[in-house]
């Protein structure tokens, strides 16, 4: 019995949340937005609009493989956030790494004609690692040597980031400045990459109209991969003992300025190997528009995961399911798509705050429960 | 308790170069320097009216910032506040077409006010009854106004008018400082009023006392007999309302109409301004006047023909100023030292 109870805890407050999240969300779509029809009208309208949210995302094969491809740069956002949660970092930057990422993948998938595929592509991807390594690099070694907080630093560092991909691949144009290095010069007054070349794509699993990439899978090894670093080996222990009480791990003789500065650097590559395959594997280009709003979401697919890495798979495929099928959704009902960001927000809410959850339910808080998510503060670490 | 320390180093920086900008705007508009090219892209009368311009959503997000964190709640919602508060002038304005203009500009300001002051108390519930990380409730602020607006938002209701500038008599006149700061709409007024108004409460009333020993040492706040979860309820709503005022300045006063995340990023630059000027409100206002003078500049530039430095490097400047202060680079700045931590009382069972 007590067994069970310990395997289902942990995935109550997730289920309760997600729950939370679509009964609000429901009442919202009722009563907020097109205020037309009767009371019954209007009271079926959400139950219309979850049918077509879950036909969209599995309804059918396309759906499906929607769902797939929405799922794959979540997982990685999502693991980044989750391994800087494990160190007591909150990675807001997960949007700027994944955009440097995008950027360093695709400086070297259009280059380097004539190199073998796979190694071509192995290259593109390490590069969007570094790139995405780098960008989670500063906020880490200002933390530790000057006392900045991290969430302010990624914060800043997302708009640098954003605005340094914007000026690589910018047309140039109007007020005489010289065009990025990375633009194609073939596109005429559209700020974007060329193409990348064959022998850095990321191959089909299954192709158009499908356009499932190999990428699933590699996120999904990582996934495994973070989750036996994080559990199984020293380093990970380090890493949490770091979240846990920094003090303690100072007095146990853990580096603790290194483990700081690691988990910044493994966050960061995470989040730009997410770039790295959303570029190689979909977009096969990079433009100003293929930016990080999925950095962002990491933070709330990373917290319902439980910040464990086989509870980022499950949040990431069910925020992927979500935002696959929020376009069915508009078409079917006519209701705005934008709903599903609002649910998503019920969802992070619920999440974060148990203590609602205890409430709305009636249920005793566990005394043996762990916070998911660390206090955090301004001040020097 | 924290000393009044309002010539801390990043403050005083900020306000010295404030000051540096002004008299050299005074020179070159008024002394044959003004045909130098370089020094009108600089310094020039559309240059600072542009820096006012920017700087007014920085200021009231950076003195809705300092209101909650002062009383120990970390704000980084305020860019989801601002947004709220823009999309509910937006939507009064739309309802109210029919009333006469200045009637329904005010009810527009007081709905985004009320907006963003209940944004404010839904951040101080999440944190204070919920017990929820202060960043994480933030984030689901942002979250959900980017989320709610862009779901409510009617692609085709249009709003029709905004506030129009109203010049002092006799101010008005003055040249140079005439144009800049007394010609102005109203919001603008406000805010730089604002400033003095909670420098004064701040450090010169016992709200302001008790806020500040709120944020400092909320033990021995309690222990003196200040409810502590009471001022944090209270300056939290406070501040959304600030950041509500920053929404309805961004759709009444500036652009006239609503637009889908069309606050970008202008309440993550207000924290970092408020960082920048140490929690202080003049060091506030100086930080927003730096950050939203980069801004200027860089469009001074681009009008003027500069392209050798690429555009999108002098759209950096703020971020990576902002990056240098918070890494005490420049003097070093220090935070409310409750700021971010639920506070229990004695002998609580929660």
């Amino acid at each position: 019995m007590q067994s069970i109870r310990r395997f289902i805890r942990p995935l109550l407050i997730p289920f309760l949340a997600i729950l939370s999240a679509l009964i609000v969300g429901g009442l919202i779509m009722a009563f907020f937005g097109d205020t037309s029809g009767t009371l019954m009208e209007r009271l079926w309208r959400p139950v219309r609009a979850y049918q077509s949210l879950f036909e969209g995302a599995f309804g059918s094969g396309r759906g499906l493989s929607t769902t797939i491809r929405k799922m794959t740069p979540l997982l990685l956002t999502g693991l980044s956030v989750a391994v800087a949660f494990k160190a007591g970092l909150f990675n807001i930057g997960a949007s700027g790494q994944f955009v440097m990422g995008s950027v360093f993948s695709v400086a070297v998938g259009i280059n380097f004609p004539g190199l073998p595929p796979f190694i071509h592509l192995s290259l593109a991807l390490l590069a969007g690692m570094l790139g995405g390594a780098i960008w989670g690099a500063i906020p880490g070694l200002l933390k530790v040597y000057t006392g900045a907080h991290e969430v302010i630093v990624t914060i800043m560092l997302n708009y640098v980031a954003a605005l340094f991909a914007g000026w690589t691949v910018y047309a140039g144009g109007t007020q005489g400045q010289q065009p990025g290095p990375l633009w194609d010069t073939t596109a005429g007054p559209i700020s974007e990459t060329p193409d990348v070349l064959a022998s850095a794509r990321i191959p089909w699993i299954f192709g158009p109209p499908y356009r499932v990439h190999y990428g699933i899978l590699i996120a999904l090894a990582v996934a495994v991969f973070i989750w036996w670093l994080l559990y199984k080996t020293t380093v990970g222990f380090e890493i949490r003992t770091v979240g846990q009480n920094m003090k303690a791990a100072r007095y146990a003789g853990i580096r603790v300025r290194w483990t700081i500065i690691f988990a910044m650097i493994l966050a960061g590559g995470l989040a730009g190997l997410a770039g790295g395959i959303e570029t190689l594997g979909l977009n096969h280009k990079f433009a100003p528009e293929f930016g990080g709003g999925v950095g962002f979401d990491g933070i709330t697919v990373a917290l319902l995961g439980q910040t464990h890495p086989l509870g980022v798979i499950f949040a990431s495929f069910l925020f992927g399911a979500m935002d696959a099928g929020a376009a069915k959704l508009q078409f079917d009902t006519r209701i705005a798509q934008d709903i599903v960001q609002v649910i998503q927000a019920l969802v992070l809410a619920f999440v974060a705050a148990p203590t609602i959850i205890y409430t709305i339910f009636r249920m005793k808080p566990d005394p043996e429960e762990v916070e998911s998510a660390p206090t955090v503060n301004w001040g020097a670490g | 308790m924290r000393p009044n320390n309002f010539w801390k180093t990043s403050s005083l920086i900020s306000l010295i170069l404030a000051g540096v900008l002004v008299v050299m705007a005074l020179l070159v508009n008024m002394t044959p320097l003004g045909n130098s090219m370089w020094l009108r892209v600089f310094f020039g009368i559309s240059a600072l009216n542009f820096t006012l311009r920017a700087s007014i959503p920085l200021i009231l997000g950076a003195l809705s910032g300092i209101l909650c964190e002062r009383s120990g709640i970390i704000n980084i919602g305020i860019e989801g506040m601002m947004l709220a508060g823009a999309f509910g002038g937006f939507v009064a304005k739309v309802a109210t077409n029919g009333w006469p203009l200045t009637a329904s500009l005010i009810f527009s300001v007081l709905i985004a006010l009320a907006i963003g002051g209940l944004m404010g108390l839904l951040h101080a519930t999440l944190s204070i009854r919920f017990r929820m990380d202060q960043i994480i409730s933030g984030t689901v602020i942002i979250i959900l106004a980017t989320g709610f607006t862009a779901y409510l938002f009617d692609r085709n209701a249009v709003a029709e008018g905004k506030f129009n500038a109203l010049p002092i008599p006799g101010l008005a006149q003055i040249p140079v400082i005439g144009p800049v700061f007394f010609d102005n709409p109203p919001i603008t007024y406000l805010t730089l009023l604002l400033v003095v108004i909670i420098h004064v409460a701040l450090f010169h009333t016992r709200w302001g006392l008790r806020t500040r020993a709120v944020g400092e040492h909320p033990r021995a706040a309690d222990t003196v007999g200040i409810n502590v979860n009471r001022y944090r309820y209270v300056n939290t709503t406070m501040g959304g309302m600030l950041a509500g005022l920053a929404g309805a300045f961004l759709v009444l006063e500036a652009v006239g109409q609503f637009q889908e995340g069309m606050t970008a990023g202008r309440g993550f630059i207000s924290l970092a301004a408020m960082i920048f000027g140490n929690w202080n409100p003049f060091g506030a206002l100086g930080a927003s006047l730096l950050f939203g003078y980069t801004q200027a500049l860089q469009n001074e530039l681009l009008l003027a023909g500069f392209t050798d430095i690429p555009r999108q490097f002098v759209s950096m400047l703020p971020y990576v100023v902002t990056i240098i202060a918070v890494s005490g680079f420049v003097g070093r700045v220090r935070p409310p030292a409750a700021e971010g931590k639920v506070y229990e009382t004695e002998g609580s069972s929660e």
